[in-house]
């Protein structure tokens, strides 16, 4: 079971000052931020916020100087990630550009694909969405449809993506697509690629999809012919699936997986502090997020190894979920929702509807505990 | 002390606790016997100083470094009084007191003694006060938890050994503090056992013409289990390096946190490891009950979830913002 071993990490040098310049940042801006943008955490999207991070160096910090990056190290990024997180910031815009985009392109893009993208996102110009589930494709992921064909000059991309969240207020989709027939006999992995699609070529159509909250947070995006150049294509043609697989550590170890819901415990905390009845259960909630935060920490620790740690983020993921997931209904247990001071009420009232989605994002958590299932030799 | 030398002793642990010990061992425990082949070739491995100071002639390890030692412990079922041993050590040397050879336990004034019966001398801890007695000065009382561990009540009779005091850093709870780290560290060791031995029936047990590890009921629980036996030994993990550097009392928020952790983490892994043992994992004959029994034993041991999550949530109402708190808490070092 060497797939769940997890060795803690230290604070890096000089943790501390970098925290504080976050917190002052935040204070900044913080303000002007309702219950409801706190409670959205990086569903938040803010494009003048994303702008004003970008200029601060902390979209991209680990990336090379010359694409704009910080060359910083993943447990300074951790620490950047978390103090957004906990004070809820609309970090939107770019949490999917520097969390997975940006990597991946850093990874396994062109020379040209690099300079042309990553220097962008950094700044915060671009913003990117992710292109996997479609409308009969969804944790079986390698049966998705959306094609892209091999023509004069380029790549024809036909199909539908759905469930993309931002995907009409972002620049640019990476999509996972067939770019050649699964093989007779062999396995649906191969003859996928990633490409990158731009949101605003013609042939695509995006389609609001509202949420149960009654926001328009996701999309369903229809490619109807839409031409890519030949560049469109991100590493190896037919390694799609290999290469989403290898990003998914970096989609999946976050703080965003355990502290989506972290403004309302604070806000809980300020609201009871005065009931010693409310102590032993907001106690508990307090021994789980500081246990999550030691394996979060964990795992970003083996990201700057250079280690895949794609199982441990799995079970830290699923842990993490179980935990921001269940936090409103735990709160509401401790008081009742008449007696919430407002900022609390509110906060509730979102998660509450939004949570459900904590353990769909992401990869579900069923197919979470299937790889953990698989390291344990039972698959 | 590097990981690498902490994972080595562990597995030297590890090791003579195979080649000395089984569940033929907790069996005979539990009807009284003291492992005395086990308890000399561990004894051996000169591991009872192991958190004494190299100065006081210790082995000079942090209490990090003592935690997958811990959890090889408990993998065993912690058949021998090992944990203990090397806790009342430390206490002792932190006194200023030369710990005595041979078995050695230690308890908080008025709480059960573990091994008590088969120690040859207990460190008694009151406050800040530490007095070291011989076994058979003290009147005993036999009691046993439902690990069927030896848990008796001590009267002292007569004059310790010596008497020392604790620096300030061991605050007036250490014997707590020291169990509750112990029995977090032994807690994820036996689920991790307990899991072992789970996936393995998993895997050959047939119904329905297919291991039932197969079934992908089957597969989510045993996930989960896997999940919180590793939030169990992370847990205790940052609980110990905390105490290396506050000291114990200044560690007694993460040592809670990750008694109330590990004490949950043995709820979910003891129903999850007979659910899927099913009627074989109840038969006394089974190995599983005396992992299960101890994991339900060690979470009341050293203050259970109410205890310190009452105390956690106490703390985190008065320190008024919790992320501020939590941050400064690994860091305000570090700066």
């Amino acid at each position: 079971m060497t797939g769940l071993r997890f060795d803690l990490r230290d604070p890096p040098p000089g943790a501390t000052a970098l925290r504080g310049e976050v917190r002052a940042f935040i204070a900044e801006h913080g303000h002007r931020w309702t219950p409801e943008v706190r409670a959205r955490s990086w569903m938040g999207f803010d494009r003048d916020f994303t702008r004003a991070v970008g200029a601060r160096g902390w979209i991209g910090m680990c990336w090379p100087k010359r694409y704009g990056g910080g060359e910083r190290s993943f447990l300074d990024r951790n620490i950047v990630l978390e103090e957004m997180l906990a004070a809820g910031a609309p970090v939107g815009a770019h949490w999917i550009g520097d969390r997975q985009s940006g990597p991946l392109i850093l990874r396994l893009g062109t020379e040209a694909q690099r300079a042309k993208f990553l220097p962008k996102i950094v700044t915060g110009e671009y913003a990117f969405c992710i292109g996997l589930s479609e409308p009969d494709s969804g944790s079986d992921l390698a049966s998705l449809r959306t094609r892209a064909d091999k023509v004069d000059g380029g790549w024809k991309l036909s199909g539908r993506k759905i469930w993309t969240t931002f995907g009409h207020l972002c620049d640019w989709m990476i999509a996972l697509v067939r770019t050649s027939p699964a093989p007779e006999g062999g396995s649906r992995h191969q003859g996928l690629s990633q490409v990158l699609v731009d949101l605003r070529a013609p042939g695509v159509t995006i389609r609001p999809i509202r949420d149960l909250v009654g926001e328009q947070g996701f999309n369903e995006i229809t490619f109807d012919d839409v031409m890519l150049p030949d560049d469109a294509l991100v590493g190896k043609e037919g390694a799609g699936w290999a290469q989403s697989t290898s990003e998914l550590a970096f989609e999946r170890s976050g703080p965003d997986r355990y502290l989506s819901s972290h403004p309302l415990l604070e806000a809980s905390l300020g609201a009871m502090k005065d009931d010693a009845t409310a102590a032993p259960a907001l106690g508990r909630q307090v021994a789980r997020l500081w246990t999550l935060r030691a394996m979060s920490t964990a795992v970003a620790g083996m990201l700057q190894d250079g280690t895949d740690p794609v199982r441990q983020a799995a079970l830290v993921k699923d842990l993490g979920n179980d935990f921001e997931q269940a936090l409103p209904h735990r709160m509401r247990e401790l008081m009742d929702v008449e007696a919430m001071p407002q900022e609390m009420r509110r906060m509730h009232d979102y998660l509450t509807q939004i949570t459900p989605t904590f353990s769909l994002r992401g990869g579900t958590r069923e197919i979470m505990r299937g790889i953990i299932a698989r390291e344990l030799g039972l698959r | 002390m590097d990981t690498g030398i902490a994972a080595e002793l562990a597995e030297q642990v590890s090791r003579a606790l195979a080649d000395a010990t089984g569940v033929e061992t907790l069996r005979a425990l539990e009807s009284g016997a003291f492992p005395e082949g086990a308890w000399t070739a561990l004894d051996g491995l000169g591991l009872a100083t192991a958190l004494v100071p190299e100065d006081q002639g210790g082995a000079g390890l942090g209490f990090q470094d003592a935690m997958p030692l811990l959890e090889a412990l408990g993998r065993a079922g912690a058949p021998v009084p090992l944990a203990e041993g090397i806790a009342a050590a430390a206490l002792l040397s932190a006194a200023g007191i030369t710990p005595p050879d041979g078995t050695l336990t230690f308890a908080s004034a008025g709480a059960p003694v573990p091994w008590g019966r088969h120690a040859a001398h207990m460190v008694l801890v009151d406050g800040a006060r530490v007095a070291l007695y011989p076994a058979a000065s003290l009147r005993w009382a036999e009691g046993t938890n439902i690990g069927r561990e030896p848990r008796d009540t001590a009267t002292v009779t007569g004059t310790p050994l010596a008497e020392g005091t604790l620096p300030n850093g061991w605050g007036a709870e250490a014997a707590l503090l020291l169990t509750a780290l112990l029995r977090s560290a032994q807690i994820a060791g036996a689920m991790s056992a307990a899991l072992a031995l789970a996936v393995e029936h998993a895997n050959t047990r047939k119904q329905f013409g297919r291991p039932i590890g197969r079934f992908q009921a089957v597969q989510q629980q045993l996930a989960v289990f896997a999940a919180e036996t590793s939030a169990a030994s992370v847990a205790a993990a940052a609980a110990a390096r905390a105490a290396d550097r506050r000291g114990l009392a200044g560690a007694a928020f993460e040592i809670g946190c990750a008694k109330v952790t590990a004490g949950e983490a043995a709820a979910k892994g003891a129903a999850i490891a007979h659910q899927v043992l099913a009627a074989m994992g109840i038969t006394e004959e089974h190995a599983l009950h005396h992992l299960t029994r101890r994991l339900w034993s060690w979470r009341d041991e050293g203050g259970s979830e109410r205890l310190w999550s009452a105390r956690i949530g106490a703390t985190a109402q008065a320190g008024g913002h919790l992320w501020t708190f939590l941050t400064s808490r690994d860091e305000d070092t570090t700066a």
